[in-house]
Protein backbone atom coordinates (compact mmCIF):
# COMPACT_ATOMS: atom_id res chain seq x y z
CA UNK A 1 0.00 0.00 0.00
CA UNK A 2 1.21 3.44 -0.63
CA UNK A 3 -0.27 6.70 0.83
CA UNK A 4 0.35 10.00 -0.48
CA UNK A 5 0.75 13.27 1.99
CA UNK A 6 0.47 16.13 0.37
CA UNK A 7 2.02 18.99 2.95
CA UNK A 8 1.60 22.73 3.11
CA UNK A 9 4.34 25.54 4.52
CA UNK A 10 2.62 27.89 6.65
CA UNK A 11 3.33 30.62 9.21
CA UNK A 12 3.57 29.50 12.83
CA UNK A 13 0.62 29.70 14.34
CA UNK A 14 1.51 31.19 17.57
CA UNK A 15 3.01 34.12 15.47
CA UNK A 16 1.34 37.61 14.51
CA UNK A 17 0.36 38.24 11.02
CA UNK A 18 0.95 41.59 9.69
CA UNK A 19 0.02 43.07 6.08
CA UNK A 20 3.25 43.46 3.96
CA UNK A 21 4.10 46.80 2.00
CA UNK A 22 2.55 45.54 -0.87
CA UNK A 23 -1.02 45.43 0.33
CA UNK A 24 -1.54 42.20 -1.43
CA UNK A 25 0.20 39.85 0.94
CA UNK A 26 1.57 39.23 4.76
CA UNK A 27 4.88 40.07 5.68
CA UNK A 28 7.16 37.27 5.97
CA UNK A 29 10.18 38.38 6.70
CA UNK A 30 10.20 37.74 10.94
CA UNK A 31 7.93 34.52 10.53
CA UNK A 32 9.14 31.01 11.08
CA UNK A 33 7.73 28.44 9.17
CA UNK A 34 6.09 24.75 10.32
CA UNK A 35 4.48 22.00 8.34
CA UNK A 36 0.29 23.41 8.22
CA UNK A 37 -0.30 21.52 11.87
CA UNK A 38 -3.32 19.59 9.85
CA UNK A 39 -0.86 18.22 7.59
CA UNK A 40 1.30 17.29 10.30
CA UNK A 41 -2.07 15.46 11.98
CA UNK A 42 -2.25 13.32 7.85
CA UNK A 43 1.54 12.62 8.77
CA UNK A 44 0.89 10.43 11.50
CA UNK A 45 -2.01 9.09 10.51
CA UNK A 46 -0.06 7.71 7.60
CA UNK A 47 2.98 6.38 9.38
CA UNK A 48 0.76 5.18 12.24
CA UNK A 49 -1.17 3.28 9.62
CA UNK A 50 2.13 1.71 8.29
CA UNK A 51 3.77 1.09 11.98
CA UNK A 52 0.19 -0.79 12.60
CA UNK A 53 0.10 -2.78 9.07
CA UNK A 54 1.33 -6.28 8.44
CA UNK A 55 1.84 -5.72 4.68
CA UNK A 56 4.56 -2.96 3.32
CA UNK A 57 2.95 0.61 3.62
CA UNK A 58 5.50 3.53 2.17
CA UNK A 59 4.69 6.60 3.10
CA UNK A 60 5.62 9.52 0.32
CA UNK A 61 4.87 13.41 1.40
CA UNK A 62 4.54 15.79 -1.31
CA UNK A 63 4.96 19.51 -0.99
CA UNK A 64 4.12 22.14 -3.50
CA UNK A 65 6.58 25.31 -3.71
CA UNK A 66 10.19 26.47 -3.51
CA UNK A 67 13.39 25.46 -2.39
CA UNK A 68 12.46 27.06 1.06
CA UNK A 69 10.36 23.89 1.24
CA UNK A 70 13.27 21.87 2.00
CA UNK A 71 12.95 22.15 5.78
CA UNK A 72 9.21 20.94 6.28
CA UNK A 73 9.70 17.96 3.79
CA UNK A 74 12.56 17.31 6.11
CA UNK A 75 10.36 17.49 9.00
CA UNK A 76 7.81 15.09 7.33
CA UNK A 77 10.79 12.20 6.91
CA UNK A 78 11.70 12.63 10.39
CA UNK A 79 8.36 12.12 10.95
CA UNK A 80 8.55 8.83 9.37
CA UNK A 81 7.93 9.50 5.39
CA UNK A 82 9.57 7.34 3.44
CA UNK A 83 9.90 9.52 0.81
CA UNK A 84 9.74 13.07 0.13
CA UNK A 85 8.65 15.03 -3.30
CA UNK A 86 9.01 18.56 -3.86
CA UNK A 87 6.44 20.17 -6.63
CA UNK A 88 8.37 22.80 -7.92
CA UNK A 89 6.88 26.52 -7.90
CA UNK A 90 8.08 30.06 -7.92
CA UNK A 91 4.67 31.54 -6.56
CA UNK A 92 2.19 30.55 -4.43
CA UNK A 93 -1.02 28.18 -5.92
CA UNK A 94 -4.25 27.94 -5.21
CA UNK A 95 -6.16 25.03 -4.13
CA UNK A 96 -7.17 24.77 -7.50
CA UNK A 97 -3.77 24.05 -8.72
CA UNK A 98 -2.46 22.29 -5.86
CA UNK A 99 -5.22 19.65 -7.07
CA UNK A 100 -4.31 19.69 -10.30
CA UNK A 101 -0.51 19.10 -9.94
CA UNK A 102 -1.56 16.42 -7.14
CA UNK A 103 -3.36 15.05 -9.81
CA UNK A 104 -0.24 14.40 -12.08
CA UNK A 105 1.79 12.93 -9.04
CA UNK A 106 -1.02 10.28 -8.42
CA UNK A 107 -0.86 9.02 -12.18
CA UNK A 108 2.92 9.36 -11.44
CA UNK A 109 3.09 7.53 -7.33
CA UNK A 110 -0.58 5.60 -7.88
CA UNK A 111 -1.25 5.88 -4.08
CA UNK A 112 -4.02 3.85 -2.54
CA UNK A 113 -4.91 6.45 0.27
CA UNK A 114 -4.68 10.43 0.20
CA UNK A 115 -4.21 12.02 3.75
CA UNK A 116 -4.05 15.79 4.14
CA UNK A 117 -5.35 18.25 6.37
CA UNK A 118 -8.62 19.65 6.19
CA UNK A 119 -7.50 22.84 5.97
CA UNK A 120 -4.18 24.78 5.79
CA UNK A 121 -4.06 27.47 8.80
CA UNK A 122 -2.93 30.16 6.03
CA UNK A 123 -5.45 30.74 3.25
CA UNK A 124 -8.14 28.65 5.64
CA UNK A 125 -9.86 27.30 2.14
CA UNK A 126 -10.47 24.00 2.96
CA UNK A 127 -10.77 23.35 -0.59
CA UNK A 128 -7.55 21.36 -1.74
CA UNK A 129 -8.63 17.72 -0.67
CA UNK A 130 -12.23 18.10 -2.37
CA UNK A 131 -10.93 19.34 -5.42
CA UNK A 132 -8.30 16.49 -5.43
CA UNK A 133 -11.27 13.54 -4.80
CA UNK A 134 -13.27 15.85 -7.69
CA UNK A 135 -10.77 15.47 -10.55
CA UNK A 136 -9.67 11.99 -9.51
CA UNK A 137 -13.47 11.03 -9.25
CA UNK A 138 -12.23 9.70 -6.12
CA UNK A 139 -14.57 8.62 -2.88
CA UNK A 140 -13.86 12.09 0.06
CA UNK A 141 -14.04 11.71 3.57
CA UNK A 142 -13.18 14.95 5.27
CA UNK A 143 -12.59 16.27 8.40
CA UNK A 144 -11.18 12.93 9.64
CA UNK A 145 -11.94 11.92 13.73
CA UNK A 146 -10.70 8.68 13.05
CA UNK A 147 -9.99 6.35 10.40
CA UNK A 148 -10.09 2.71 10.08
CA UNK A 149 -9.12 0.28 7.56
CA UNK A 150 -12.06 -2.42 6.83
CA UNK A 151 -13.02 -5.11 4.56
CA UNK A 152 -12.87 -3.38 1.42
CA UNK A 153 -11.79 0.25 2.10
CA UNK A 154 -12.13 2.93 4.89
CA UNK A 155 -14.75 3.43 7.55
CA UNK A 156 -14.27 7.25 8.69
CA UNK A 157 -15.86 8.91 11.62
CA UNK A 158 -15.87 12.69 10.38
CA UNK A 159 -16.34 16.40 12.07
CA UNK A 160 -19.34 17.72 11.29
CA UNK A 161 -21.40 20.58 13.03
CA UNK A 162 -24.21 18.37 13.85
CA UNK A 163 -21.87 15.89 15.78
CA UNK A 164 -20.01 12.97 14.52
CA UNK A 165 -21.09 11.19 11.03
CA UNK A 166 -19.39 7.95 10.16
CA UNK A 167 -19.20 6.62 6.52
CA UNK A 168 -17.48 3.99 4.98
CA UNK A 169 -15.47 4.45 1.69
CA UNK A 170 -13.50 2.21 -1.08
CA UNK A 171 -9.86 2.65 -2.06
CA UNK A 172 -8.66 4.37 -3.40
CA UNK A 173 -9.86 7.51 -1.20
CA UNK A 174 -8.83 11.15 -0.01
CA UNK A 175 -9.18 11.32 3.66
CA UNK A 176 -8.89 15.16 4.99
CA UNK A 177 -7.75 15.36 9.16
CA UNK A 178 -9.28 17.25 11.65
CA UNK A 179 -7.76 18.19 15.01
CA UNK A 180 -8.99 15.13 17.28
CA UNK A 181 -7.53 12.67 14.34
CA UNK A 182 -4.31 12.13 16.35
CA UNK A 183 -1.86 14.01 18.00
CA UNK A 184 1.56 14.35 15.96
CA UNK A 185 5.10 12.82 17.30
CA UNK A 186 7.74 15.19 17.64
CA UNK A 187 10.78 13.19 15.22
CA UNK A 188 13.46 12.17 17.50
CA UNK A 189 17.06 13.38 16.97
CA UNK A 190 18.39 9.80 15.47
CA UNK A 191 15.47 10.32 12.90
CA UNK A 192 15.86 14.09 12.11
CA UNK A 193 20.07 13.21 11.40
CA UNK A 194 18.28 10.28 9.05
CA UNK A 195 16.03 12.34 7.72
CA UNK A 196 18.97 14.86 6.52
CA UNK A 197 20.58 12.21 4.47
CA UNK A 198 17.93 11.34 2.06
CA UNK A 199 17.26 13.02 -1.09
CA UNK A 200 14.21 15.20 -1.52
CA UNK A 201 13.07 14.31 -5.30
CA UNK A 202 12.06 17.49 -7.42
CA UNK A 203 9.52 17.43 -9.79
CA UNK A 204 9.14 20.42 -12.24
CA UNK A 205 5.49 21.73 -13.07
CA UNK A 206 6.92 21.43 -16.75
CA UNK A 207 8.11 17.25 -15.94
CA UNK A 208 3.85 17.36 -14.91
CA UNK A 209 2.70 18.93 -17.48
CA UNK A 210 0.93 21.59 -16.20
CA UNK A 211 0.61 25.22 -16.40
CA UNK A 212 -0.98 26.81 -13.53
CA UNK A 213 -4.01 28.45 -14.43
CA UNK A 214 -4.86 30.65 -11.23
CA UNK A 215 -8.29 31.26 -9.57
CA UNK A 216 -8.20 33.11 -7.52
CA UNK A 217 -6.51 36.37 -7.52
CA UNK A 218 -5.72 38.66 -4.37
CA UNK A 219 -6.66 42.58 -4.87
CA UNK A 220 -6.30 43.57 -1.55
CA UNK A 221 -5.81 42.89 1.69
CA UNK A 222 -5.80 44.74 5.38
CA UNK A 223 -5.22 43.91 8.72
CA UNK A 224 -8.18 43.13 10.87
CA UNK A 225 -7.99 44.67 14.99
CA UNK A 226 -9.88 44.56 17.79
CA UNK A 227 -11.17 48.62 18.44
CA UNK A 228 -13.04 47.40 21.67
CA UNK A 229 -12.59 49.06 24.97
CA UNK A 230 -12.61 46.92 27.97
CA UNK A 231 -14.13 47.82 31.09
CA UNK A 232 -13.18 46.21 33.79
CA UNK A 233 -15.95 44.98 36.32
CA UNK A 234 -14.86 44.13 39.94
CA UNK A 235 -18.06 42.29 40.91
CA UNK A 236 -21.05 39.55 39.26
CA UNK A 237 -23.47 42.62 40.15
CA UNK A 238 -21.49 45.70 38.22
CA UNK A 239 -21.49 42.87 35.54
CA UNK A 240 -25.06 41.97 35.70
CA UNK A 241 -25.96 45.26 35.93
CA UNK A 242 -23.90 46.31 32.73
CA UNK A 243 -25.23 43.87 30.73
CA UNK A 244 -28.82 45.03 31.96
CA UNK A 245 -28.88 48.72 31.63
CA UNK A 246 -26.08 49.48 29.74
CA UNK A 247 -25.58 46.67 26.96
CA UNK A 248 -29.37 45.58 27.48
CA UNK A 249 -28.53 42.13 26.57
CA UNK A 250 -29.83 40.24 29.28
CA UNK B 1 -25.81 37.08 -12.36
CA UNK B 2 -27.65 33.57 -12.75
CA UNK B 3 -26.78 32.60 -8.84
CA UNK B 4 -27.27 28.67 -7.77
CA UNK B 5 -28.28 28.35 -3.93
CA UNK B 6 -27.22 25.04 -2.79
CA UNK B 7 -29.56 25.06 0.37
CA UNK B 8 -29.49 23.05 3.67
CA UNK B 9 -33.00 21.74 5.42
CA UNK B 10 -33.63 19.69 7.90
CA UNK B 11 -36.24 18.03 5.84
CA UNK B 12 -39.33 20.33 6.59
CA UNK B 13 -37.60 23.89 6.12
CA UNK B 14 -34.61 25.71 5.06
CA UNK B 15 -31.69 26.02 7.70
CA UNK B 16 -31.34 29.74 8.96
CA UNK B 17 -27.32 29.33 7.74
CA UNK B 18 -29.19 28.89 4.42
CA UNK B 19 -31.57 31.57 4.70
CA UNK B 20 -28.19 33.97 5.32
CA UNK B 21 -26.41 32.82 1.92
CA UNK B 22 -29.69 33.43 0.33
CA UNK B 23 -29.54 37.05 1.89
CA UNK B 24 -26.31 37.07 -0.08
CA UNK B 25 -27.61 35.47 -3.20
CA UNK B 26 -30.47 38.30 -3.30
CA UNK B 27 -28.34 41.01 -2.52
CA UNK B 28 -26.00 39.87 -5.78
CA UNK B 29 -28.60 39.30 -7.92
CA UNK B 30 -30.40 43.09 -7.57
CA UNK B 31 -26.63 44.32 -7.86
CA UNK B 32 -26.41 42.48 -11.12
CA UNK B 33 -29.67 42.36 -12.34
CA UNK B 34 -29.57 38.68 -11.96
CA UNK B 35 -31.81 35.71 -10.59
CA UNK B 36 -31.90 33.31 -7.50
CA UNK B 37 -32.50 30.17 -7.91
CA UNK B 38 -32.38 27.58 -4.70
CA UNK B 39 -31.01 23.85 -4.90
CA UNK B 40 -32.85 21.41 -2.72
CA UNK B 41 -31.04 17.63 -2.67
CA UNK B 42 -32.57 14.86 -0.45
CA UNK B 43 -35.56 12.48 -0.39
CA UNK B 44 -39.06 13.31 0.18
CA UNK B 45 -38.97 17.57 -0.07
CA UNK B 46 -42.00 18.19 -0.71
CA UNK B 47 -42.42 19.83 2.32
CA UNK B 48 -39.20 21.81 2.37
CA UNK B 49 -39.70 22.28 -1.28
CA UNK B 50 -42.89 25.00 -0.51
CA UNK B 51 -40.63 26.15 2.35
CA UNK B 52 -37.94 27.58 0.32
CA UNK B 53 -40.29 28.49 -2.47
CA UNK B 54 -41.15 31.03 0.06
CA UNK B 55 -37.91 32.66 -0.94
CA UNK B 56 -36.79 32.10 -4.46
CA UNK B 57 -37.84 29.54 -6.98
CA UNK B 58 -37.18 25.97 -6.64
CA UNK B 59 -35.13 23.25 -8.08
CA UNK B 60 -35.40 19.97 -5.98
CA UNK B 61 -32.87 16.61 -6.98
CA UNK B 62 -35.76 14.25 -4.64
CA UNK B 63 -34.69 10.74 -5.16
CA UNK B 64 -33.76 7.94 -2.89
CA UNK B 65 -30.49 7.52 -3.56
CA UNK B 66 -29.79 11.17 -2.19
CA UNK B 67 -31.20 10.45 1.04
CA UNK B 68 -27.82 10.94 2.92
CA UNK B 69 -25.66 13.74 2.14
CA UNK B 70 -22.90 11.90 0.83
CA UNK B 71 -19.97 13.88 -1.17
CA UNK B 72 -19.82 12.02 -4.37
CA UNK B 73 -23.46 11.77 -5.25
CA UNK B 74 -24.62 15.40 -3.92
CA UNK B 75 -21.28 17.08 -5.99
CA UNK B 76 -22.33 15.52 -8.94
CA UNK B 77 -26.09 16.76 -9.03
CA UNK B 78 -25.17 20.00 -8.20
CA UNK B 79 -22.30 20.34 -10.80
CA UNK B 80 -24.79 19.19 -13.39
CA UNK B 81 -27.43 21.22 -12.45
CA UNK B 82 -24.86 24.44 -12.55
CA UNK B 83 -22.33 23.15 -15.27
CA UNK B 84 -22.59 23.67 -19.22
CA UNK B 85 -23.33 26.92 -18.46
CA UNK B 86 -26.80 27.29 -16.84
CA UNK B 87 -25.34 29.25 -13.62
CA UNK B 88 -22.47 32.14 -13.58
CA UNK B 89 -22.58 31.15 -9.35
CA UNK B 90 -22.73 28.64 -7.12
CA UNK B 91 -23.32 29.78 -3.46
CA UNK B 92 -24.21 28.01 -0.16
CA UNK B 93 -23.60 29.10 3.86
CA UNK B 94 -19.38 28.04 4.49
CA UNK B 95 -20.87 24.72 6.90
CA UNK B 96 -19.62 21.85 6.94
CA UNK B 97 -21.86 20.53 4.84
CA UNK B 98 -20.71 22.71 2.08
CA UNK B 99 -17.52 22.61 2.91
CA UNK B 100 -17.15 19.06 2.02
CA UNK B 101 -19.91 19.01 -0.24
CA UNK B 102 -19.93 22.04 -2.66
CA UNK B 103 -16.51 22.14 -2.57
CA UNK B 104 -16.38 18.84 -3.84
CA UNK B 105 -18.98 20.03 -6.41
CA UNK B 106 -16.11 23.28 -6.53
CA UNK B 107 -13.51 20.77 -8.45
CA UNK B 108 -16.10 19.23 -10.99
CA UNK B 109 -16.51 22.91 -11.84
CA UNK B 110 -13.13 24.22 -12.82
CA UNK B 111 -12.20 25.26 -8.92
CA UNK B 112 -12.90 28.86 -8.89
CA UNK B 113 -13.83 29.13 -5.04
CA UNK B 114 -13.49 31.51 -2.34
CA UNK B 115 -14.81 30.36 1.14
CA UNK B 116 -16.47 31.90 4.10
CA UNK B 117 -17.04 35.05 2.29
CA UNK B 118 -17.70 37.85 4.76
CA UNK B 119 -18.93 40.69 2.67
CA UNK B 120 -18.84 41.91 -1.02
CA UNK B 121 -19.18 44.67 -3.47
CA UNK B 122 -19.80 44.58 -7.67
CA UNK B 123 -17.71 47.11 -8.73
CA UNK B 124 -17.10 47.76 -12.24
CA UNK B 125 -18.61 44.38 -13.93
CA UNK B 126 -16.49 42.78 -11.24
CA UNK B 127 -17.22 41.04 -8.04
CA UNK B 128 -15.26 41.16 -4.92
CA UNK B 129 -15.43 39.26 -2.45
CA UNK B 130 -13.99 39.82 1.03
CA UNK B 131 -12.49 36.58 3.26
CA UNK B 132 -10.30 36.51 6.29
CA UNK B 133 -7.24 34.89 5.92
CA UNK B 134 -4.66 33.44 8.81
CA UNK B 135 -7.20 32.55 11.63
CA UNK B 136 -8.76 36.29 10.64
CA UNK B 137 -5.49 38.27 11.17
CA UNK B 138 -5.95 39.49 7.88
CA UNK B 139 -9.33 40.16 5.53
CA UNK B 140 -8.21 39.50 1.63
CA UNK B 141 -10.30 41.09 -1.35
CA UNK B 142 -10.05 38.50 -3.70
CA UNK B 143 -11.50 38.35 -7.13
CA UNK B 144 -12.24 34.65 -8.67
CA UNK B 145 -11.44 33.81 -12.21
CA UNK B 146 -12.94 30.26 -13.65
CA UNK B 147 -16.48 29.19 -15.65
CA UNK B 148 -18.55 28.80 -12.36
CA UNK B 149 -17.59 31.49 -9.08
CA UNK B 150 -18.36 29.59 -5.98
CA UNK B 151 -18.90 31.20 -3.30
CA UNK B 152 -19.79 29.73 0.29
CA UNK B 153 -20.78 32.54 3.24
CA UNK B 154 -20.13 33.31 6.77
CA UNK B 155 -23.86 32.91 7.74
CA UNK B 156 -23.42 35.77 10.48
CA UNK B 157 -22.15 38.00 8.29
CA UNK B 158 -25.51 38.24 6.20
CA UNK B 159 -28.98 39.20 6.87
CA UNK B 160 -31.27 36.26 6.61
CA UNK B 161 -33.44 36.48 3.24
CA UNK B 162 -36.95 37.93 3.65
CA UNK B 163 -39.87 35.96 2.15
CA UNK B 164 -41.27 37.21 -0.98
CA UNK B 165 -44.38 38.50 -1.55
CA UNK B 166 -45.38 36.09 -4.69
CA UNK B 167 -43.84 32.30 -4.02
CA UNK B 168 -41.55 30.86 -6.17
CA UNK B 169 -41.80 27.75 -8.50
CA UNK B 170 -41.09 24.40 -7.90
CA UNK B 171 -38.90 22.03 -10.29
CA UNK B 172 -38.52 18.33 -10.78
CA UNK B 173 -35.23 17.87 -11.86
CA UNK B 174 -34.57 14.28 -13.19
CA UNK B 175 -32.00 12.24 -10.92
CA UNK B 176 -30.32 9.17 -12.68
CA UNK B 177 -29.53 7.32 -9.39
CA UNK B 178 -27.89 4.45 -11.61
CA UNK B 179 -25.23 6.64 -13.11
CA UNK B 180 -24.42 8.00 -9.70
CA UNK B 181 -21.25 7.54 -8.50
CA UNK B 182 -21.52 5.45 -5.35
CA UNK B 183 -18.24 5.03 -3.40
CA UNK B 184 -19.21 6.67 0.16
CA UNK B 185 -21.85 4.87 2.23
CA UNK B 186 -23.08 6.58 4.78
CA UNK B 187 -22.96 4.87 8.26
CA UNK B 188 -24.76 7.29 10.47
CA UNK B 189 -24.63 10.22 12.64
CA UNK B 190 -24.13 10.23 16.34
CA UNK B 191 -25.25 14.07 17.70
CA UNK B 192 -25.48 14.71 21.39
CA UNK B 193 -28.90 16.50 22.00
CA UNK B 194 -28.29 19.10 24.37
CA UNK B 195 -31.88 20.54 24.31
CA UNK B 196 -30.06 23.93 23.97
CA UNK B 197 -30.23 25.98 21.18
CA UNK B 198 -27.46 25.59 17.97
CA UNK B 199 -24.42 27.74 19.12
CA UNK B 200 -24.53 29.82 15.38
CA UNK B 201 -27.94 30.51 16.03
CA UNK B 202 -28.73 31.52 19.50
CA UNK B 203 -28.70 35.08 20.71
CA UNK B 204 -26.21 34.49 23.32
CA UNK B 205 -23.48 32.22 24.00
CA UNK B 206 -21.96 30.74 26.90
CA UNK B 207 -18.60 29.24 26.54
CA UNK B 208 -16.25 27.54 28.66
CA UNK B 209 -12.53 27.35 28.40
CA UNK B 210 -9.84 25.21 30.06
CA UNK B 211 -10.45 26.32 33.54
CA UNK B 212 -13.64 23.80 33.24
CA UNK B 213 -11.78 20.47 35.13
CA UNK B 214 -14.58 18.01 33.58
CA UNK B 215 -18.09 17.34 32.06
CA UNK B 216 -20.14 17.31 35.12
CA UNK B 217 -18.35 21.24 36.23
CA UNK B 218 -19.23 21.98 32.39
CA UNK B 219 -23.15 21.28 32.61
CA UNK B 220 -23.24 22.39 36.40
CA UNK B 221 -21.12 26.05 35.82
CA UNK B 222 -21.85 26.69 31.69
CA UNK B 223 -24.81 24.69 31.20
CA UNK B 224 -27.01 26.12 34.06
CA UNK B 225 -25.65 29.66 33.46
CA UNK B 226 -26.63 29.02 29.49
CA UNK B 227 -30.11 27.95 30.42
CA UNK B 228 -30.64 30.93 32.67
CA UNK B 229 -30.17 33.07 29.78
CA UNK B 230 -31.70 30.67 27.25
CA UNK B 231 -27.97 30.55 25.79
CA UNK B 232 -26.11 27.94 23.55
CA UNK B 233 -23.11 26.31 25.03
CA UNK B 234 -19.71 26.56 23.30
CA UNK B 235 -16.20 25.56 24.33
CA UNK B 236 -12.57 26.18 23.20
CA UNK B 237 -10.64 23.31 21.25
CA UNK B 238 -9.11 22.89 24.76
CA UNK B 239 -12.42 21.18 26.43
CA UNK B 240 -13.34 19.04 23.17
CA UNK B 241 -9.59 18.02 22.64
CA UNK B 242 -10.40 16.76 26.69
CA UNK B 243 -13.26 15.30 26.08
CA UNK B 244 -15.10 17.27 27.70
CA UNK B 245 -17.51 18.82 25.01
CA UNK B 246 -18.67 17.59 21.74
CA UNK B 247 -16.77 18.66 19.27
CA UNK B 248 -19.81 20.32 17.11
CA UNK B 249 -19.15 23.05 20.04
CA UNK B 250 -15.80 24.12 19.58
CA UNK B 251 -15.81 27.59 18.28
CA UNK B 252 -12.87 28.89 16.41
CA UNK B 253 -10.41 29.15 13.18
CA UNK B 254 -11.39 25.16 12.57
CA UNK B 255 -14.93 25.30 14.83
CA UNK B 256 -17.84 27.17 14.55
CA UNK B 257 -18.45 30.96 13.65
CA UNK B 258 -20.41 33.09 15.48
CA UNK B 259 -21.61 36.29 16.03
CA UNK B 260 -24.37 36.42 18.84
CA UNK B 261 -25.80 39.36 20.92
CA UNK B 262 -24.00 38.25 24.03
CA UNK B 263 -20.99 36.26 24.03
CA UNK B 264 -19.26 34.93 27.44
CA UNK B 265 -16.24 33.71 27.26
CA UNK B 266 -15.66 31.98 30.77
CA UNK B 267 -12.13 30.54 31.54
CA UNK B 268 -10.92 30.98 28.00
CA UNK B 269 -7.50 32.44 27.29
CA UNK B 270 -8.73 34.20 23.93
CA UNK B 271 -5.96 32.30 21.55
CA UNK B 272 -6.39 33.94 17.87
CA UNK B 273 -7.86 30.55 16.88
CA UNK B 274 -10.75 30.75 19.35
CA UNK B 275 -11.31 34.82 18.75
CA UNK B 276 -11.21 33.57 14.87
CA UNK B 277 -14.98 32.13 15.84
CA UNK B 278 -16.20 34.88 18.21
CA UNK B 279 -15.11 38.49 17.96
CA UNK B 280 -17.34 39.49 15.98
CA UNK B 281 -20.30 38.85 18.75
CA UNK B 282 -21.88 42.05 19.58
CA UNK B 283 -21.27 41.89 23.32
CA UNK B 284 -18.44 39.93 24.37
CA UNK B 285 -17.89 39.28 28.51
CA UNK B 286 -14.48 37.80 29.87
CA UNK B 287 -14.38 36.19 33.04
CA UNK B 288 -10.65 34.84 33.49
CA UNK B 289 -8.37 35.01 36.61
CA UNK B 290 -5.31 36.03 34.52
CA UNK B 291 -5.92 39.59 34.39
CA UNK B 292 -3.33 40.00 31.46
CA UNK B 293 -5.09 37.15 29.17
CA UNK B 294 -5.56 38.48 25.79
CA UNK B 295 -9.36 37.51 25.84
CA UNK B 296 -9.78 40.67 27.82
CA UNK B 297 -8.44 42.43 24.71
CA UNK B 298 -11.37 41.65 22.54
CA UNK B 299 -14.27 42.37 25.38
CA UNK B 300 -16.51 44.52 26.27
CA UNK B 301 -16.56 43.90 29.75
CA UNK B 302 -14.10 42.11 31.78
CA UNK B 303 -14.27 40.27 35.81
CA UNK B 304 -10.94 39.27 36.52
CA UNK B 305 -11.30 35.77 39.40
CA UNK B 306 -12.11 32.23 39.38
CA UNK B 307 -15.35 31.07 37.42
CA UNK B 308 -15.74 28.09 39.65
CA UNK B 309 -16.90 30.98 42.11
CA UNK B 310 -17.82 33.25 40.06
CA UNK B 311 -20.68 31.32 37.72
CA UNK B 312 -22.35 29.96 40.61
CA UNK B 313 -22.77 33.96 42.15
CA UNK B 314 -24.06 34.90 38.78
CA UNK B 315 -26.58 31.83 38.52
CA UNK B 316 -27.70 32.62 41.99
CA UNK B 317 -27.94 36.58 41.15
CA UNK B 318 -29.81 36.00 38.29
CA UNK B 319 -31.99 33.38 39.50
CA UNK B 320 -32.74 35.58 42.33
CA UNK B 321 -34.73 38.32 40.37
C1 LIG C 1 -4.36 24.52 13.84
C2 LIG C 1 -5.02 24.98 15.10
C3 LIG C 1 -6.38 25.19 15.09
C4 LIG C 1 -7.03 25.61 16.25
N1 LIG C 1 -8.38 25.83 16.21
C5 LIG C 1 -9.00 26.25 17.33
C6 LIG C 1 -10.39 26.55 17.33
O1 LIG C 1 -11.08 26.43 16.32
N2 LIG C 1 -10.96 26.95 18.49
C7 LIG C 1 -10.24 27.11 19.66
O2 LIG C 1 -10.82 27.48 20.70
N3 LIG C 1 -8.93 26.84 19.68
C8 LIG C 1 -8.29 26.41 18.55
N4 LIG C 1 -6.96 26.13 18.61
C9 LIG C 1 -6.30 26.08 19.93
C10 LIG C 1 -5.88 27.43 20.48
O3 LIG C 1 -4.61 27.77 19.96
C11 LIG C 1 -5.79 27.37 22.02
O4 LIG C 1 -4.90 26.36 22.40
C12 LIG C 1 -7.12 27.11 22.69
O5 LIG C 1 -8.11 28.00 22.20
C13 LIG C 1 -6.96 27.31 24.18
O6 LIG C 1 -8.15 27.00 24.84
P1 LIG C 1 -8.45 27.66 26.26
O7 LIG C 1 -8.45 29.14 26.14
O8 LIG C 1 -9.65 27.02 26.82
O9 LIG C 1 -7.24 27.13 27.15
P2 LIG C 1 -5.99 27.91 27.72
O10 LIG C 1 -5.27 28.65 26.68
O11 LIG C 1 -5.23 26.93 28.54
O12 LIG C 1 -6.64 28.99 28.68
C14 LIG C 1 -7.30 28.71 29.86
C15 LIG C 1 -7.61 30.06 30.49
O13 LIG C 1 -8.38 29.85 31.65
C16 LIG C 1 -7.89 30.69 32.69
N5 LIG C 1 -8.23 30.01 33.93
C17 LIG C 1 -7.71 28.86 34.42
N6 LIG C 1 -8.34 28.52 35.57
C18 LIG C 1 -9.27 29.47 35.81
C19 LIG C 1 -10.25 29.67 36.81
N7 LIG C 1 -10.41 28.80 37.81
N8 LIG C 1 -11.05 30.76 36.71
C20 LIG C 1 -10.92 31.64 35.70
N9 LIG C 1 -10.02 31.49 34.70
C21 LIG C 1 -9.20 30.42 34.77
C22 LIG C 1 -6.43 30.84 32.43
O14 LIG C 1 -5.96 32.07 32.99
C23 LIG C 1 -6.37 30.84 30.91
O15 LIG C 1 -6.48 32.16 30.41
C24 LIG C 1 -6.30 25.77 17.45
C25 LIG C 1 -4.92 25.57 17.44
C26 LIG C 1 -4.27 25.19 16.28
C27 LIG C 1 -2.80 25.01 16.30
Amino acid sequence: MKILVPTKRVPDTDQRIRVAADGLSIDTSMLPFVVNPFDAIALEEAVRISEESSQPVEVVAVGVGGDEYEEQLRTALAMGAERALLVETDRPVDPWNVARLLVKVVERESPNLIIMGKQAVDDDANQAGQFLAALLDWPQATFASKVELVEGGLRVDRETDAGIETVRVSLPAVVTTDLRLNEPRYASLPSIMRAKKKTIERLSCEELGLTIEPRIEIVAMEGTSSDRQCERVDSVDELIDRLRNVAEVI
Amino acid sequence: MRILLIAEHNGTHLRTASRCALGFANQLAVQTDGSVTCLLLGSGLDEVAADAARFADVLVADDEALRSPVADRYARVIADVAGAGAFDLVTAAATTFAKDIVARAGGLLGGAMASDVIAHEWRDDRLLLQRPMYAGAVNATVVLHGPVQIVTVRPSAYEEAAVKNRPGSIEKIEVDAAALPNHIQFEGLASKETGRPDVTEARVVVSGGRAIKNSEDFERLIGTLADRLGAATGSSRALVDAGITPNEFQVGQTGKIVAPELYMALGISGAVQHLAGMKNSQVIVAINSDPDAPIFEVADYGLVGDVYELIPELIEKLDGD
